[in-house]
């Protein structure tokens, strides 16, 4: 498994969400900004004007709220049909600087550089910044590495260090340099390491990036798993997690949001249900799976402590997979009934589609339909094409509800600056 | 979204229980003469690989005012424009200035850069590089609906 000299890049875009935003209005130059998550529920991006505030990642909208007012913070509800498009650009340009791409996250990429020697990194990094910056207008980070979680750290550096201008090579320092900058950081900013992870490394007494370098890969894997003795031969220049060019189909889809409004009875619930499932089977059908099981969840708010608070889910297997929305929401409302108690106030609601298939893999049945089932892929296809060539919603499912009371407050989302004809940015020219 | 049409299919929730219908047989048959000019076939004009150089860097503006409208950019026009593409002297820029985005022609000369408009009702803006200028990208296409 483990591959000696090579050369991993990870290029990360910095604030990713709140730098789209600025790239389509001007006015947002140098001034503090938040994006917040689906629901308007916690802050899921600062500019570093917010940083510097003091605003840490991912705390609730209201306890910051004030706060942020006083600062004068802008604030988004995210948008992410915006952001969606923003990552598809970034990632097709830097795949013009690597025949290997892993594509991590919506703002994260690796290259295998191995095969391009004798280049000066430092000068390729800060060519893929100007073409991103150049291209797109977006500021991104570069860090080189011998392996991923090498240039993991290296990116880290980049980011936190304005001495590096926003690329940093670690992949040709030599050990004793590496141990000077690793003594720095602590042990949480490795690639893998959680915050239980974290906890019980503090405890063994690995509390920096050295102290986890410098342990036994062996005696680790026995106290962890093989997947940290793999981050430690990574810290030490192995190669040992290879680069995962093409993305596997997802073995769980899940839709769930949380309410705009507090929620209290079964038909409401009902459509956001339906609602939820027939999102998250047109993601099924979309990467060709079929489900096995579907999970409903409902939940109260936890942040109202006076409310009584409940918490339930219910696991459904169905006779045969399938990827029908029909048979779905069939499925979720049965596991919706079962777990619904009246009376209380609803926060979030949700659906899993767990043990996914490929859709031409899966065994049939010797009493399958087949018939039906021909009738049922066709009018999926049929409803997945009109919906993505006149809109998400055209066609919808009668459970869905009309009104909608219950959907996500997105009060402040921007809008589809590069994927809607009717919203794109407006360029003034003169008074009018 | 909010005037769009929306097609309702109402689903039944059913017990568990299977239908109770079993197919006895399936199946398709293809059939029919090809067609004659099927090997004339070339393609279809595409109106996006003519107007986009680089798809990645191409981003749609919509024109609001007439201060270009001497170099035929007109109220309500589409803009096509490429971030990829290199500026040059007389280049139809999108600009930024006071945070707005607007369209220009930019010159250089001995004192710096000269934004102007298309029409004799406004006046030049002479940058200064102290001014929070920045080029946006550069205008390929105004498409402009008769």
């Amino acid at each position: 498994m483990t591959i000696k000299n090579q050369s991993v890049a990870l290029i990360d875009c910095n604030n990713f969400y709140v730098s789209c935003e600025r790239v389509f209005n001007p006015a947002l130059k140098r001034k503090p900004i938040i994006v917040l998550s689906n629901n308007d529920g916690c802050v899921i991006a600062r500019s570093q004007e917010v940083k510097n505030l003091g605003i840490k990642m991912g705390v609730p909208w209201f306890k910051v709220q004030g706060f942020a007012k006083n600062h004068k913070i802008i604030t988004y509800s995210s948008n992410y049909t915006l952001y969606a498009d923003m990552s598809n650009r970034v990632m097709k340009i830097i795949s013009e600087f690597g025949s290997h791409q892993e594509i991590y996250s919506i703002d994260e990429c690796f290259l295998n550089l191995t095969e391009l020697k004798h280049i000066d990194l430092n000068d390729y990094g800060q060519r893929i910044r100007a073409r991103i910056n150049r291209l797109l207008g977006l500021p991104v980070c570069v860090g080189f590495g011998a392996s991923k979680t090498l240039a993991k750290i290296a990116n880290h550096l980049a980011k936190k260090h304005l001495i590096y201008n926003g690329v940093c090579d670690l992949s040709i320092k030599e050990h004793d340099v590496l141990d000077a900058l690793f003594f720095k950081i602590q042990v949480k900013e490795v690639w893998g390491v959680g915050k239980r992870i974290e906890k019980k490394l503090v405890e063994l007494g690995i509390n920096t990036v050295l102290d986890l370098k410098r342990s036994s890969p062996r005696v680790l894997r026995k106290k962890f798993s093989v997947t940290m003795e793999r981050t430690v031969r990574e810290l030490n220049g192995e190669s040992c997690i290879p680069l995962e060019e093409v993305t596997r189909p997802k073995k769980q889809l899940i839709c769930s949001r949380g309410f705009g409004i507090p929620v209290f009875s079964l038909d409401e619930l009902s459509e956001a249900i339906t609602t939820y499932t027939t999102r998250v089977a047109e993601k099924l059908r979309y990467q060709k799976s079929v489900a096995t099981m579907v999970y409903v969840f409902i939940q109260t708010n936890p942040f109202k402590n006076k409310d009584q608070q409940y918490n339930s889910g219910r696991l459904i297997s169905l006779m045969k997979p399938t990827n029908d929305t029909r048979e779905l929401i069939s499925a979720a409302l049965r596991g919706l009934k079962s777990i619904y108690k009246p009376g209380l106030a609803y926060k979030k609601a949700g659906v899993l589609l767990d043990n996914l298939l490929s859709s031409n893999q899966y065994q049939k049945c010797l009493f399958d339909d087949i018939a039906s089932q021909k009738n049922s892929e066709s009018l999926m296809q049929a409803i997945d094409r009109i919906n993505s060539k006149m809109g998400s919603g055209t066609i919808k499912f009668t459970g869905e509800g009309l009104q909608k009371r219950w959907s996500a407050k997105s009060e402040k989302k921007t809008q589809c600056y590069t994927t809607s004809i009717d919203e794109i940015p407006v360029a003034h020219c003169g008074p009018n | 979204m909010k005037n769009k049409t929306s097609i309702l299919i109402p689903i039944e929730v059913t017990p568990e229980s299977p239908t109770g219908e079993w197919p006895v047989f399936a199946s398709t048959i293809a059939a029919g003469f090809p067609s004659p000019a099927d090997d004339y076939i070339e393609s279809y004009i595409d109106l996006n690989e003519y107007l986009i150089q680089h798809k990645e860097a191409t981003f749609f503006l919509r024109v609001r005012g007439d201060s270009m409208r001497e170099l035929g950019i007109l109220n309500n026009d589409l803009l096509v424009v490429d971030r990829s593409l290199p500026v040059n002297d007389g280049s139809i820029v999108i600009a930024t200035i006071d945070g707005e985005f607007t369209v220009k022609q930019l010159f250089n000369n001995q004192k710096g850069c000269v934004l102007k408009a298309a029409n004799p009702e406004y006046k030049d803006i002479v940058v200064n590089s102290e001014d929070d200028l920045e080029v946006w990208g550069v205008v390929r296409w105004a498409i402009h609906k008769l």
